[in-house]
């Protein structure tokens, strides 16, 4: 696991893995604007990752594109890289790197837990584990989400006069509440803000079920009365949130878990849906994946960090750079 | 339970006092044993007299890693929430009242606590489970005052609610006599006045820009505010006793007043620690504070005093509908014919315009009071904090800059930022640490500190973070002591950040003989 540095940059063959400044070769585990950035010689991803990409940055915000199909096996030298599902978002991977029988697994973000909006994630054995620990504290421990989208479901029944303006990631989070109350049996229209349009319409596109959406237009105020709205987090504190007739501020994230949090943000109904591993599924998959080395990157590291060391394993932070410890996406 | 949980979660989630509300009156639509339960927590007169915060602590660590637990409550910044969360999930029991569960605690004999609380913190959901220890550590911090629930029950039931405010500290759990009254069913609890604390006046900090304009200075007196602690003096011929502000019976620490106070009256005042009247500082005062008793050494060598202020009740007659110009003769009079050397009373400041009394407020000789109280001559006795009457006018703080040295995440609201500041002054080429603050400082001025702390962090001791020595702080302080405790021999009262000082070097930063010197301490 020498080949590769606290940066995730293997210096032999010229690779980076999420690399926040433009590189000459970059492996992108998926596109949230903290892994997925513009710029790069030649990116390296799935298909998905590679067309969100393209939607957010342009269809040459790379010079040159190598999709790759989940378990395709593709080699640099007497590197072998393999993409696996992560569960994240549409097209997250885990990114597998074999170099003289040494596995190494760089997990990118991933979840554990059920979401029909991508494929689950999928556990591979290796020698040396780079997880991250969003959610890396005893503390956080998803409900089901099932639950969580109940409790708008009830809140938008019972106010009636109210709008509920719901703070979701533009990608990934956004789409994965639309789906979740689809599942729910929730069959009305959904108000987003325009920044999620092309997204959604993308989700669409790939068969996700995120139902019947509108883009929020400047309808009459009472039109959006009963109404459910998706808008970016950024959205909620703007002026923008101000147009709507008596608006409950929800949002969907693993950190509503913290009510301190919640509070501190001004979110009157928070929902716990989480888009990354909670404190036992970080356990578990460490264990499960054998890995005898464990690095620990962005998150709250410290614990997980004790916590190997505990069992034993080889394990220590793995500090990168632009990442800031808290707010992933 | 579920119910008052949730009201709780809902409280604090909630931004509007008009939906708060809302959520009390729902509640308390229905006046059962449940409800005196809510009432008793709301206004925080209930606790469990075993398990408070350190058992709490001992309970969690029996359940989860001390490590981990560590860690995850130094994240989330409050207790209870932390181990709410942490607790390892059991199989929910059956949900109980409020009114039940707390019984079923309070049956819970000492040596089965650990066993028995844990069980039932166990079978409790998360929020419930956040209910509960919150109960236990007291102080819920969920943005409703004891005033806005007696608002809201005055509303429900169509009461004033200084009604219910002046015979509050007569009341008693479980609150039968309040709730036949609300209903209608009888009349209004009788209460023995004078064996009862009478809610404080307090006052409200004055605008200076504002109020000045619109305020006439002919209408009002003026006093020196005390640094002291303000308290409530009841006599009468069978009985002495003294109150804090918050009515908790004080008597037993302050003996000397006790043994010496005649006349029958109540009084509101300052007590101070000085002799012949002369206050000496409230790092004098500390000594006799939070002690159940006084030895004869202690009260030698720091002996008390009251510097009335006002008075709300002479020889039986109620005199708080009376203005404040009233009042003051009745006593002037109780103070003439009741002389003792523990009680003097309040000077009256003369003057005329607001200008003039900016002197008063600067420039006292002595720098033993915090600056002035403005009274309007004809306000009534009323309690709590009302506008328009009493206005508090503070000198100007003392201000030093210092240098930004160790943070830690904060609590409560500021939870999960960075948000206590350890600052510190020069000691040769050393920084020696004064004071610690988490305060003052404006939202944004708290995420610039936050982000440079996190990208500036050059060591980490557990959760106390050590930066790079680059920020300077300036600090505002209303005084400061010498102390044996701190390193740098030191010790601030109330420092918080006033600004930060983007200009200056750090080598401008003073020493802490320098510091010393300017602040007049040996």
């Amino acid at each position: 696991m020498d080949f590769i540095n606290h940066q995730l940059f293997i210096k032999d063959i010229n690779v980076h893995i999420d690399p926040i400044l433009p590189k000459k070769t970059a492996i992108i585990t998926h596109g949230h604007a903290d892994h997925a950035r513009f710029g790069h010689d030649h990116v390296i991803a799935t298909r998905q990752t590679i067309d969100i990409m393209k939607i957010r940055y342009g269809d040459k915000c790379a010079k040159k594109f190598t999709p790759l199909r989940y378990g395709q096996k593709y080699s640099i030298k007497n590197y072998d890289f393999t993409l696996y599902p992560a569960g994240h978002i549409l097209g997250s991977a885990q990114v597998l790197i074999e170099k003289n029988n040494h596995r190494l697994v760089i997990t990118g973000d991933y979840k554990v837990g059920k979401d029909e909006t991508c494929k689950n994630f999928k556990l591979v054995k290796c020698d040396t584990l780079i997880t991250e620990a969003t959610f890396g504290l005893p503390i956080f421990q998803h409900p089901d989400p099932k639950d969580e989208i109940q409790k708008l479901i009830r809140s938008v029944k019972i106010n009636k006069n109210n709008c509920h303006i719901v703070g979701a990631y533009a990608l990934g989070k956004a789409q994965r509440v639309m789906n979740l109350l689809r599942q729910q049996k929730y069959n009305e229209t959904i108000y987003i803000h325009g920044s999620l349009e092309k997204l959604c319409q993308y989700y669409s596109k790939e068969k996700i079920n995120i139902g019947k959406f509108e883009k929020v237009s400047s309808k009459d105020k009472n039109f959006y009365e009963g109404k459910i709205i998706i808008a970016p987090p950024s959205a909620l504190k703007d002026r923008w949130s101000r147009r709507f007739p008596n608006p409950i501020i929800c949002m969907a994230s693993g950190w509503m878990t913290v009510k301190q949090r919640a509070k501190q943000q001004g979110i009157e109904l928070p929902l716990v849906i989480s888009d990354h591993s909670d404190w036992n599924e970080l356990l578990d998959t460490i264990k499960k994946s054998k890995a005898k080395n464990i690095l620990i990157t962005h998150g709250q590291e410290d614990a997980l960090v004790y916590y190997c060391k505990k069992q034993n394993l080889v394990s220590k932070p793995l500090s990168i750079q632009g990442r800031s410890d808290e707010e992933i996406e | 339970m579920k119910k008052f949980s949730s009201l709780l979660h809902n409280l604090i989630l909630t931004p509007s006092r008009n939906t708060k509300i809302k959520l009390l009156q729902d509640y308390f639509k229905i006046l059962d044993i449940n409800r005196a339960y809510a009432l008793a927590i709301l206004s925080d007169q209930l606790s469990f007299q075993f398990i408070k915060a350190s058992k709490l602590r001992e309970l969690v660590y029996e359940q989860v890693d001390q490590h981990l637990f560590d860690y995850s409550y130094d994240y989330v910044g409050d207790l209870a929430e932390t181990i709410s969360l942490i607790w390892p999930t059991k199989k929910e029991g059956k949900s109980q009242n409020l009114s039940t569960l707390i019984e079923n605690i309070k049956k819970i004999k000492k040596s089965e606590i650990n066993t028995e609380f844990s069980k039932i913190l166990s079978e409790l959901s998360n929020n419930e489970r956040w209910t509960l220890i919150k109960i236990c550590t007291g102080g819920l911090r969920i943005g409703v005052s004891e005033r806005l629930v007696k608002t809201v029950l005055a509303d429900l039931y169509n009461k004033s609610v200084n009604e219910i405010e002046e015979i509050w500290h007569g009341l008693e759990f479980p609150y039968e006599n309040l709730f036949q009254w609300l209903k209608n069913e009888t009349s209004k609890p009788k209460i023995d006045f004078k064996k009862l604390f009478h809610p404080m006046m307090l006052a409200n900090p004055i605008d200076e820009e504002k109020d000045f304009k619109r305020l006439n200075a002919n209408e009002f007196q003026a006093e020196y505010k005390w640094d002291g602690i303000r308290v409530q003096l009841m006599v009468s011929s069978k009985s002495v006793s003294l109150y804090s502000r918050t009515g908790d019976n004080i008597s037993s620490a302050f003996p000397e007043i006790i043994e010496t106070t005649r006349g029958d009256a109540v009084i509101d005042g300052e007590l101070l620690v000085g002799r012949n009247f002369k206050p000496s500082g409230f790092n004098d005062l500390q000594q006799r504070l939070n002690r159940k008793k006084a030895s004869k050494d202690l009260q030698n060598k720091f002996p008390v005093f009251i510097r009335a202020y006002d008075i709300l009740f002479y020889k039986g007659k109620d005199l708080r509908k009376l203005s404040l110009f009233e009042r003051r003769k009745y006593l002037e009079k109780f103070q003439q014919e009741n002389k003792t050397n523990q009680i003097d009373l309040s000077f009256i400041i003369n003057f005329s315009t607001w200008d003039e009394l900016t002197k008063y407020k600067n420039n006292f000789h002595d720098d033993l009071n915090e600056g002035v109280m403005i009274k309007l001559k004809n306000s009534e006795y009323l309690p709590g904090r009302k506008k328009g009457y009493w206005y508090k006018w503070k000198k100007n703080p003392k201000l030093v800059d210092a240098i930004l040295m160790y943070a830690q995440r904060g609590h409560g609201k500021r939870s999960s930022y960075y948000s206590d500041f350890t600052f510190g002054v020069w000691k040769e080429s050393e920084l020696v640490p004064i004071g610690k603050a988490y305060s003052g400082y404006t939202d944004k001025e708290l995420l610039v500190l936050d982000k440079f702390i996190r990208n500036n962090t050059i060591n980490k001791f557990g959760p106390v973070r050590e930066v790079k020595k680059e920020i300077i702080l300036e600090v505002a302080f209303d005084d400061v002591f010498p102390s044996t405790r701190h390193k740098s021999g030191v010790a601030m009262r109330f420092p918080r950040i006033h600004r930060i000082r983007w200009d200056k070097p750090t080598n401008e930063v003073l020493s802490i003989e320098e510091f010393k010197k300017e602040f007049k301490i040996g």
